[in-house]
């Protein structure tokens, strides 16, 4: 089989899944400091499914794509550990505070200046929860879009089978390539990091990761250039500066409401025959069951 | 996320430990592979955060992937189909990670796919894959065979089978027989294995039966057998390499086991199985076989520290979260005195395991240069240093490693009452599995036969000497002076027993005293720590007060014991 460019997108999301007390700040956002910034879970499930392509047709490329700040290079080398090719950056002070739309059109932007013939990407990120990105970027691209993704069943150089995970089932849809998908959690999880890989992609750095590094590092930097992790500007995508950031953004927050469960939803019931016939009945009279 | 590694704040402690500069500085031959390799290490620091990261990983595979793979693997265990073993549904998820993730062969020199780790970091992998899973620790530390392979076999085999183990190749070491178990040389007697050569095709044939194989159906094995006809000693075995590829070899069966369930331990009828010598004919078991057992029992020592591990977590999370008469558990003074002494045990034994390891490392490398060029009168010297620390160490290090971790088992399992005799919680099967560490790879009786060389040579007494004299801070001082105590006693101990000049009194001493050693080594190992980092000096406290106090009883009742009491032992 040909080999295929691979482009994956992944975002970094602070760990919603471990919060602690300081998780949200007094207005109502989420405080990121207090939470750990990790790989969000099923852009992990969406790389694996690309190095899986690439397990199968040789020579196919997987390049990783992030948008955030700086520190977000932190992704793309743990997408190197595990298997990727390369990695890009998408970093602009410009870019703050888009919504899914901006961040689809800055990233759709940043794609078209590749060659790709499928995008991969997480149903959703753990912070946001929106699953719209991935679906937005590929209306842009005007390509073709397969979304919870659960296993690609076949791919040749022509089209995908990819099978998807509903409510109510599964369903099985062929698109042709270029194609974009975004992949479920039910997906296999990724693959570990490579202890190899990680010895060898640790020196990873952005150029601007690099200022601070050492003579001695720079000039480890400059003999293996594969070290190097490309940022990528406003200007270097040719984006239209109205159209991303808070200016490209139409969403805008109204109010930000704190939950907090009041009500008591639980009752204590006495191991008896009459107290668990009473609940069956009240079960019953209100449709929960039956 | 969970991470084994991460967790556990001993195990960067002692990965930083200041030999490690000498011990990364040999192995790496001041880095000369940095240009060749892209994933050598460049300097020390980035050698260390290499071994960091990676340990990392193992760590997350370790309380992700085998840890809560440990169940169900314990329930299910390998079955036999059509003479193969199939391993159980956990056992292989675990291997295919670990595999997948580069960590199999990790001490293996990079030209054979290794990742050219030295002996501490590995055991530090190993401990915490045992944290995990013991019984999977088996067959993931059986990749031990591979550098006794590197060690003493052939270029022409090392090319052939020495790459494999990056792509997951199981191994096994095939030595005890139904009538050679601790008496190793005694192998091949009756109708047991012994292999006759072909020499148009340079193979050896094995024919005979081998009993409770760790990991039996591995992929490469490493088989002792009789090849010199007529013999009866150790002189007449030699060792060989078998590729299950080859089928020779029919699987009796798969012994039902108390603890380990995961591993498997199979019984092997050999039928004219090729086979290929590794190294000379008749070294089989004086030399490669000892040292295959070395590497061995250095990893009982790390299974022992990580069960060990594993059981104080279980009794302080149950301890926290149950409450009785109002209360954590914890709270009440005789639940957190048990858990705080399992507690100390375990960095005590660690603190045993890696000065054990970094001994190992020292002298191996000197080892391997030896065999390239002449090792400089210096570090002769220093060669020949470690090595005899190693080899006295090593079966201190098994014995008292395994016995704590069944203490330490029994006493998590105390913790939880009621709950803990149940199948309901992990411990249950931490205590079966513990129970084989003080029994495998020669029994705490044997260790005490190998160990007690260390006390007769004054081997463990000049090493005593020798943290005496390090530098310590004047706070610690107390602890010393307690130290330097129980040495006195020690040797006045030793002197008793030596002037009795009767073997059989010294035999029936030598664990005691082996024991009385083991405190004073292992309250100088917390003291030195310590200096490094105050954090331990409560455990370090905790340990040397009760050991005074144990070595005491112990030598009260050397001291009051008399030639003849052994006649009231004896069976007649």
């Amino acid at each position: 089989m040909k080999p295929l460019k691979i482009i994956v997108l992944a975002k970094q999301v602070p760990d919603t899944r471990n919060v602690g007390k300081d998780a949200m700040k007094a207005d109502g956002t989420v405080n990121r400091a207090a939470l750990e910034a990790i790989f969000n879970p099923e852009d992990l499930n969406a790389l694996e499914q690309a190095l899986r392509i690439k397990d199968q047709a040789e020579g196919s490329q997987v390049t990783l794509l992030t948008m955030g700040p700086g520190r977000a290079a932190e992704i793309i080398r743990e997408g190197l550990y595990r298997g990727a090719d390369h990695g890009f950056l998408l970093t602009d002070r410009k870019f703050a505070g888009s919504d899914t739309l901006a961040t689809s059109y800055s990233i759709a932007r940043a794609v078209s200046q590749n060659e790709y013939d499928i995008i991969i990407a997480g149903r959703q990120a753990i912070d946001g929860d929106t699953a719209q990105v991935g679906p937005q970027v590929a209306e842009k691209l005007n390509i073709p879009q397969v979304t919870y993704v659960e296993a690609i069943e076949e791919i040749t150089e022509f089209y995908i089978i990819a099978r998807r995970r509903l409510d109510n089932g599964i369903e099985r849809v062929k698109s042709p390539l270029p194609v974009l998908i975004t992949v479920h959690g039910s997906a296999p999880p990724c693959r570990p990091r490579i202890a190899r890989r990680v010895m060898k992609y640790k020196h990873a750095r952005t150029l601007t990761e690099l200022q601070d590094a050492s003579e001695d590092y720079i000039r480890l930097f400059q003999d293996r250039p594969y070290l190097k992790i490309d940022e990528w500007s406003v200007a270097d995508i040719k984006a239209d500066e109205d159209a991303l950031g808070l200016s490209g953004s139409p969403t805008k927050v109204k109010k930000i409401e704190n939950v907090v469960f009041k009500a008591k939803e639980s009752r204590i019931l006495e191991n008896s025959d009459q107290d668990i016939e009473s609940l069956i009945k009240e079960l019953i009279d209100n449709h929960t069951i039956g | 996320m969970e991470n084994f590694y991460r967790d556990t704040r001993d195990l960067h402690f002692h990965l930083t430990h200041p030999l490690m500069k000498k011990i990364v500085a040999l192995k790496e031959e001041d880095f000369k592979e940095a240009g060749v390799y892209d994933y050598a290490p460049l300097d020390y620091e980035d050698a260390i955060d290499s071994y960091d990261k990676v340990l990392e990983i193992i760590g997350e595979i370790a309380a992700q992937v085998i840890a809560p793979n440990a169940e169900s693997v314990d329930q299910e265990g390998p079955r036999l189909i059509n003479n193969e073993v199939v391993y159980a549904r956990g056992t292989r998820e675990n291997h295919e990670v670990l595999t997948k993730a580069g960590l199999i062969g990790m001490s293996l020199p990079r030209k054979y796919d290794g990742l050219n780790f030295p002996i501490v970091p590995y055991v530090m992998a190993a401990e915490i894959v045992s944290r995990a899973d013991a019984g999977f620790s088996n067959i993931w530390g059986l990749q031990d065979c591979a550098e006794t392979i590197r060690e003493f076999a052939s270029e022409e085999l090392k090319n052939e089978f020495l790459p494999r183990f990056h792509k997951g190749a199981t191994a096994a070491m095939v030595l005890t027989e139904p009538d050679a178990g601790s008496d190793l040389q005694s192998v091949q007697l009756r109708g047991s294995i012994s292999a006759s050569y072909d020499p148009q095709k340079d193979i050896f044939y094995l024919n005979g039966v081998k009993r409770f194989i760790t990991n039996g159906d591995a992929d490469i094995s490493l088989v002792l057998a009789r090849s010199e006809e007529g013999t009866t000693d150790a002189r007449g075995l030699s060792l060989f390499l078998y590729d299950r590829a080859d089928k020779g070899v029919t699987i009796r069966r798969i012994e039902n086991k108390l603890g380990i369930k995961g591993s498997p331990t199979t019984e092997l009828v050999f039928k004219n199985a090729p086979a290929k010598l590794v190294g000379d004919r008749r070294m089989g078991l004086i030399k490669y076989v000892m040292s295959l057992m070395n590497s061995a029992r250095l990893g009982v020592g790390a299974q022992s520290v990580g069960i060990a591990e594993a059981a104080c977590r279980e009794a302080l999370k149950y301890a926290c979260e149950r409450i009785q008469f109002g209360k954590p558990i914890i709270e009440f003074p005789a639940v957190y005195e048990l858990i705080r002494n399992m507690q100390v045990k375990t960095q005590a034994i660690r603190s045993l395991l890696y000065e054990t390891a970094r001994y190992v490392d020292l002298y191996k490398n000197y080892n391997h240069f030896s065999e390239e060029r002449k090792l400089e009168p210096e570090e002769r010297q220093e060669s020949k240093k470690y090595q005899r620390l190693a080899d006295i160490f090593t079966p201190l290090l098994k014995l008292v490693s395994s016995e704590y971790c069944n203490r330490i088992a029994y006493d998590s399992l105390q913790v939880h009452g009621g709950a803990g005799f149940m199948k309901d919680f992990p411990i249950e099967r931490i205590y079966r599995d513990a129970r084989i560490t003080s029994i495998y790879e020669g029994t705490s009786q044997l260790q005490v036969v190998a160990a007690v060389r260390g006390v007769s040579t004054g081997g463990f007494l000049e090493r005593i000497k020798e943290f005496e004299a390090e530098r310590i801070t004047p706070d610690l001082d107390y602890l010393r002076r307690i130290l330097v105590e129980m040495t006195e006693e020690y040797e006045k101990v030793v002197g008793a027993v030596e002037k009795e000049a009767d073997n059989e009194f010294a035999d029936f001493h030598a664990r005691r005293m082996v024991e009385m050693a083991g405190n004073i080594i292992m309250g100088y190992l917390l003291l030195l720590d310590s200096v490094r980092d105050m954090d331990y000096k409560t455990s370090a406290e905790i340990f040397i007060i009760q050991a005074h106090s144990e070595n005491l009883q112990k030598a009260n009742y050397i001291l009051n014991s008399d030639v003849k009491d052994l006649g009231n032992f004896r069976y007649v």
